[in-house]
């Protein structure tokens, strides 16, 4: 019997969100709402010197001035940022040394993530920062990455134990007067990771943060702060579930990227947090900045894997200063029933003989919008500049829709730049040659997908490939026409 | 007083020249109302993100020429693309000039605007097709609008073809220190038609002469418009072009720009189908130096199915120059079986040069093929010391690979002595001559 198509979709819409579920775990919540003394709390609650006190009390005067952003593709209510509440850490502190001291009932939800701590510390040699609502719970792997000289740990740490790096960093890739978004998470992050790689060290291991927004009402702002010292390399993961809520949740992390001479980094992103239900109610709004600044010879590669949220609005970005940097920027965007994705990259080349590399892909299914915006800018001294950008988009259904605004801006005749672009549907012939050799309908528009994605996932660190793979397969099952 | 209140302020005068109780009128009225709330676009709108107006518009412009002035057919005459096969409408500061014009009304209308807006015998043609789809909400196009008066009106009936081009040429005599102009064309294919026209706009004298120009092109079922735009002007003169064109099903419409001179220009270039089977071609060469600047902004929106779109836009770019494309392509949902291709080569000559390029997709149907290409480059050094080493001196090798790179765009040219002409152009901006017709 075959497998139609409407049976695919009704077993698409009555599929449940499969990481729906929430924990109840007692939380220390500020009230609701946003002010210069909420910001001075916040400080005061992490313990936070005073030039950071002021630094975000900065922030936060230039974001009064600020005005939400209204020219991305997407089209949402706007959150109401006075009904959020600023800071909400479990209130389970302070750190633990063993799994067994930590809440049973945060390891549970750990567990039917799939990350128990004890599987990740023996088989995937993965170094893992939880950050569940906003303050680090448990932190492994430490002592091996110390022996390195490497730093890992979350961002209030490192703003107590190693504040010359932050002083010297924070701040300097995404300024906060960057964006509307990025002026309200300079303000008021609460957590986050840090992480220093030494001159000339290669970070054994892959360093991974799950994020988890748990508490009702909390938006999460985390800020990342990525230093690759000279020579050194490192891989970082970053990887998103949150459970199923009716009121809409703001996500606006700020990411910086630090890649000094002939240094390394690699940074990975699978997202899945929740895209709201078949009719669009609910979902997370994900508004993050993420961006890193190439020096000499160094190299920055973001790859992304974005399947949920409501609203995504991202645009990983290199600013290739140093000469013979290397930008790269790899991404999947699916979006599937009501779901907005307005994401891209920012080559910016300042440097000579820079090079930079743009795959994109977009898979849009139901009544989703997908768009990639991104921008190629080749300043008057980067000679010798060179950039390949290509777009696919994948079209399931004839409700979505799929969009491309590439900005291309050359300033220097050296510049070599080539962008492509394509929209297309799968294939019935395609479907029919799978059919016909006996893969079902469903099996054959996974193969297609993954064919279709395949340069990106072979982007991702091996641990992070599966979860992908599957996460893609969660978010399209059926959804094809 | 800025030239934007001036604008307003001298629309008095204007309406002293013009009936004020007929139905174009109130038509202008409204657009004026818009332009006067919105003013001219700065570089804050996203379309206007690459060019901007405010070097223009900081200066004093004359908008009404104080008396007619003639010039010698010898002055001109090189100008035109032939010199007696063609009907021509011909204006000299924006007036419009029966000496050197050929009009017609013998089968088909080749006449003015100005009558066309006035007659009783054309009242019905023109409630049918005026300002109907020019967009109320762009301001340069409501300026035009709020000023339209004087033009080309061209009106081909039901299975006519036109047998001989059209010429459509604006000449500004240099008369005024500087000139503000706003023609306002309006040319209708009907079924089963076919016309071919060209359209140019020179200044005989360096003075500033500003030409904010709307055409509106309505093509019938099975029509055929093959139409010719040529912008060769003096480094003065600066134009902004506004081109609507809508199509009827099986009809085909193609629009070839050439860029060659002019110190600003701005070509916002619309197609909208109204059926299925509809062809449209949209292809453009700029070749530009010293400090022009030229901006493609080019729209095709697919609101119906199984039709086809074609953008071939090629820039080569010297000294200061600044060249913009901004191609937008929309298929809304019902137009399955689309086919939309939009492709923009670019080479930089010089360093100096600057390119901002913008190909834009907005896709809602899913059973489409649409694609767009676009590139930075230069000239490939390797075919460069290919003809280098065959004894081609470098001017002339660097002129061949230029030509073969604008060659997609010229080959589609219909009209010989065009191709031709523009040919010699070429030839001439890259001085070179190749002894040979390409």
């Amino acid at each position: 019997m075959a497998y139609t198509e409407e049976e695919l979709k009704k077993e698409l819409e009555t599929k449940e969100y499969e990481y729906g579920f929430y924990t109840d775990i007692e939380s220390d919540t500020f009230p609701k709402g946003l002010n210069a003394d909420i910001v001075r709390k916040i400080s005061e609650k992490k313990g936070e010197p005073t030039w950071m006190t002021e630094w975000r009390l900065s922030a936060y005067e230039a974001w009064l001035e600020m005005e939400e952003p209204e020219w991305a593709n997407v089209s949402y209510t706007k959150p109401n940022l006075q009904e959020i509440s600023y800071y909400s850490a479990p209130k389970t502190n302070p750190k633990y040394n063993n799994l067994d001291e930590v809440d049973p009932d945060l390891l549970d939800t750990f567990n039917r993530l799939g990350i128990s701590l004890e599987e990740q510390k023996k088989l995937a040699g993965v170094a893992v920062d939880i950050v569940m609502d906003s303050v680090s719970v448990a932190t492994t792997f430490k002592k091996t990455l110390a022996e390195k000289g490497i730093i890992f740990c979350s961002i209030s740490e490192a703003i107590k134990e190693h504040p010359e790096l932050v002083k010297k960093y924070l701040g300097t890739v995404v300024p906060p007067k960057d964006n509307y978004y990025a002026g309200l998470n300079s303000a008021v992050f609460t957590d986050g990771s840090f992480c220093y790689i030494p001159k000339g060290v290669r970070c054994p291991m892959e360093l991974s943060t799950y994020f988890r927004i748990n508490q009702a009402g909390t938006g999460q702002f985390e800020r990342t702060l990525v230093i690759a010292d000279q020579e050194s390399y490192v891989s970082y993961l970053e990887g998103c579930t949150a459970p199923s809520r009716d009121e809409n949740q703001l996500h606006a992390a700020v990411v910086e990227l630090i890649a000094l001479d002939d240094a390394e980094i690699k940074y990975s992103t699978v997202q899945n947090w929740y895209p709201g239900d078949k009719s669009g109610k609910g979902g997370v709004f994900n508004f993050v900045t993420k961006r890193g600044i190439c020096h000499t010879r160094s190299k920055i590669s973001w790859t992304q894997v974005e399947t949920g949220s409501a609203v995504t609005w991202k645009y990983p970005s290199c600013i290739l200063k140093g000469d013979y940097s290397i930008g790269e920027f790899y991404s999947i965007a699916v979006t599937n029933n009501r779901q907005q994705a307005d994401t891209g990259t920012k080559m910016i080349h300042l440097g000579k003989n820079t090079k930079s590399t743009i795959i994109s892909k977009g898979i849009s299914a139901g009544e989703s919008q997908n768009s990639y915006r991104g921008l190629v800018q080749v300043g008057a001294r980067a000679s010798q500049a060179r950039n390949f950008s290509q777009c696919d988009s994948l079209l399931m259904g004839n409700s979505c829709g799929a969009h491309t605004f590439p900005y291309i801006e050359a300033k220097n005749n050296t510049a070599q730049i080539e962008h492509e672009a394509t929209t297309s549907k799968i294939g019935e012939d395609q479907i029919f040659y799978c059919n016909q050799r006996g893969i079902d309908t469903e099996k054959a528009i996974a193969l297609i997908v993954n064919g279709f994605s395949k340069e990106v996932l072979n982007k991702l660190p091996m641990e992070f490939a599966v979860e992908a793979q599957k996460l893609l397969e969660i978010s399209l099952e059926g959804s094809v026409g | 007083m800025d030239f934007q209140d001036k604008l307003i302020s001298s629309y008095l005068a204007f309406e002293e020249g013009v009936n004020l109780s007929d139905s174009v009128h109130k038509t202008r009225a409204k657009a004026l109302k818009y332009f006067e709330e919105t003013g001219f676009p700065t570089r804050k709108d996203e379309s206007w993100k690459y060019t901007s107006l405010a070097a223009l518009i900081n200066q004093d412009y004359s908008l009404f020429p104080k008396s007619e002035s003639t010039i010698e057919l010898r002055d001109v005459k090189k100008y035109f693309l032939y010199d007696t096969d063609t009907y021509k409408v011909i204006f000299i500061d924006g007036v419009y000039s029966p000496f050197l014009s050929n009009t017609t009304h013998d089968g088909l209308d080749v006449c003015l605007m100005s009558a066309a807006l006035t007659k009783p015998k054309y009242r019905e043609l023109i409630n049918t097709y005026f300002n109907k789809i020019a967009p109320a909400n762009e301001s340069l196009t409501a300026l035009n609008t709020s000023y339209a008066k004087e033009g080309a009106y061209i009106y081909i009936p039901p299975s006519v073809v036109a047998e001989k081009p059209i010429e459509i040429i604006h000449f500004a005599s240099g008369n005024e220190t500087s000139l503000w102009m706003q023609p306002r064309n309006l040319i209708v294919v009907d079924k089963n038609a076919q016309v071919q026209i060209i359209e140019r706009h020179q200044s005989l004298k360096a003075h500033a002469v500003v030409t904010n120009s709307v055409t509106e092109i309505f093509v019938h079922q099975d029509a055929f418009l093959d139409y010719y735009k040529l912008q060769n002007d003096l480094e003065s003169a600066s134009l902004i072009d506004n081109t609507y064109i809508t199509q009827e099903k099986n009809s085909h419409a193609s629009v070839h720009t050439f860029s060659l001179g002019g110190k600003l220009i701005r070509n916002n270039l619309n197609f909208y189908h109204k059926g299925e089977h509809i062809l449209s071609t949209l292809k453009g060469v700029t070749i530009l130096e010293d400090q022009q600047h030229v901006d493609h902004s080019t729209l095709v929106h697919h609101a119906q199915p199984n039709c086809e779109s074609h953008q071939d836009y090629k820039g080569i770019f010297s000294d200061r120059s600044e060249g913009v494309f901004n191609g937008k392509i929309v298929v809304d949902k019902v137009a399955q079986k689309t086919n939309a291709f939009q492709q923009n080569n670019n080479i930089l000559l010089e360093n100096k040069a600057t390119i901002n390029t913008k190909p834009q997709l907005e896709i809602f149907a899913d059973d489409v093929k649409c694609s767009h290409g676009c590139t930075v480059g230069q000239l490939d050094e390797e075919a460069l010391f290919y003809l280098r080493s065959r004894g081609i001196p470098k001017k002339e090798a660097k002129a061949l690979l230029t030509y073969a790179f604008a060659n997609t765009v010229l080959n589609s040219v219909q009209l010989p002595s065009l191709k031709k002409r523009i040919n010699l152009q070429i030839a001439k901006k890259l001085g070179v001559n190749l002894g040979f017709e390409l």
